[in-house]
């Protein structure tokens, strides 16, 4: 079920060429777990500068919470980083409906006040329902609203891109 | 009355905290985990997270403990919660009318969710089951301590603790030491540990304040300290109430001290990286003494911390059921 889909490595090579020229040479990686935390990794390793490394897990600023409750493996955030004054970029796998980044921007407040935020992707794959866009995709794709872009790991840490059946998430 | 556990909603999610006696392990592991991230809370600029935003969340003490509702009312705030403190002196006539129409009155004014201490056994249980027979699936009731029942998010916590200093339970010997007889926290830590595979349980004290037929919660007997503690990871102290000492229960506070009292000589049988437990509020120089208390291998405080935390999961889940 993989047809029409970009090879994950080869768009973050793109990714990697978009942000290159233009992100702060100290900026801070944050990424959202777990997709985007796998990205942060491997962008704050390809893209030279000092970039401090920060992982964020938004379960507890969602806003379906009333509706699906908390579900199991909620991470720690950890920001080890002064946050007050700091320039960011936010890292996600898949950026659709911009609810995942909303809560994760509400929760990079509550660590202190940034100088600015950034948001870089590997995909958009359209749909938002809220007013927020990327400043770096690696590629824009349509993908019908039942279905998710879901990014894997293999043990070797090579990344690729798969298409299930849309779950709440 | 529901013959379903009143503590499970229909799709078997945790969504009344009554007891830990009879929970499923995958739920208190999940509560477990839910705790990890809870914690690094604390150590933030805000220290809040909007889960529990526009709920509200009542306290109700019918018997006295300002630490324990100290720590709830933290908890719910920091998860954003309203929280409204009622401590109500239980009255004398026929209390349960007056607790479940307390309960129905309180729902009126739209509570979400109920941590209930009570000096009877069963109060909570009670509350829950009104509110399931009542329909009203939407309010959630988390027992902060019954009678000598059980005191489940005392016993969470204390798995918390050990897990995090000493990793899976399968491999672990724990011991209990004292006044097990009165002791809620006591019956919910074992329930836990057994629950999740302990290897091996130990109680220690002296007969008089050991439940009966405390082996039939699968543990080990040991009336002689040092016997019990040897080769010990964890030793969990419990407090001696100072009303236990009016009674035949025991001789003197001294003589106690003597024999089941921690001392670093005495805990020198356990493991050399044993950790040591206690719910408190301590009683120096009677079941702990200070050297142990303060010493190296006591995690007393980070207890505390992690208290907060495994409450702030507790609520959070129940409220999110």
């Amino acid at each position: 079920m993989t047809t029409g889909l970009p090879d994950a490595e080869g768009t973050l090579h793109e990714l990697v060429e978009r942000m290159r020229p233009a992100v702060a040479y100290d900026a801070a990686f944050v990424g959202i777990y777990s997709g985007g935390a796998w990205l942060a990794e491997r962008l704050a390793r390809e893209i030279a500068g000092d970039h401090p490394l920060g992982f964020i897990d938004v379960s507890f600023y969602r806003d379906d919470y009333a509706t699906t409750g908390l579900k199991g493996g909620t991470k720690r955030s950890e920001i080890p980083f002064d946050v007050t004054g700091a320039t960011i970029v936010l890292i996600d796998d898949v950026l659709f409906t911009g609810r995942s980044v909303r809560a994760a921007i509400n929760e990079l407040f509550d660590f202190g006040r940034p100088a600015s935020i950034e948001l870089a992707v590997l995909i958009d794959r359209g749909g938002r329902e809220l007013p927020i866009e990327a400043t770096y995709a690696g590629a824009r794709l349509a993908v019908a609203r039942d279905q998710n872009v879901v990014l894997s790991r293999d043990a070797a840490g090579r990344l690729s891109l798969g298409i299930e059946p849309f779950r709440a998430s | 009355m529901p013959n379903r556990n009143p503590q499970l909603n229909a799709d078997g999610a945790l969504t009344h905290l009554l007891t830990l006696e009879g929970l499923p392990p995958a739920v208190i592991r999940h509560i477990l985990d839910t705790a990890v991230p809870f914690v690094g809370i604390a150590e933030r600029e805000v220290k809040k997270v909007p889960l529990l935003r526009g709920k509200a969340v009542f306290n109700l003490f019918f018997e006295n403990s300002t630490r324990t509702r100290t720590t709830f009312e933290i908890a719910a705030k920091r998860l954003s919660a309203d929280v409204i403190n009622l401590n109500i002196g239980a009255s004398s006539t026929s209390k349960g009318e007056t607790l479940l129409d307390t309960v129905d009155n309180l729902v009126a004014m739209d509570a979400d969710l109920f941590v209930v201490r009570h000096a009877q056994s069963g109060a909570p249980h009670l509350i829950a089951s009104h509110l399931i027979a009542k329909g009203r699936t939407h309010v959630h009731v988390v027992n902060a301590g019954d009678g000598r029942h059980a005191h489940p998010t005392q016993g969470l916590l204390d798995l918390y603790t050990i897990r995090h200093y000493k990793g899976d339970f399968a491999n672990l010997t724990v011991a209990v030491v004292g006044d097990v007889l009165h002791s809620r926290v006591a019956r919910s830590l074992i329930h836990g540990l057994t629950t999740l595979g302990t290897a091996e349980v130990r109680v220690i004290g002296p007969r008089t304040l050991l439940p009966a037929h405390v082996e039939s919660m699968g543990v080990q007997v040991y009336e002689d300290m040092r016997l019990g503690l040897a080769n010990c990871d964890v030793v969990v102290m419990l407090r001696l109430q100072n009303e236990r000492m009016k009674g035949a229960l025991l001789p003197s506070a001294g003589e106690y001290f003597k024999h089941y009292g921690l001392t670093m000589d005495k805990l020198a049988a356990a493991k050399e990286d044993v950790i040591v437990m206690h719910p408190g509020p301590m009683n120096r120089g009677v079941e702990i003494d200070s050297a142990v208390a303060d010493g190296a291998r006591s995690v007393i405080l980070p207890q505390v911390t992690f208290g907060i935390a495994v409450r702030m999961a507790v609520m959070s889940i129940l409220a999110g059921a």
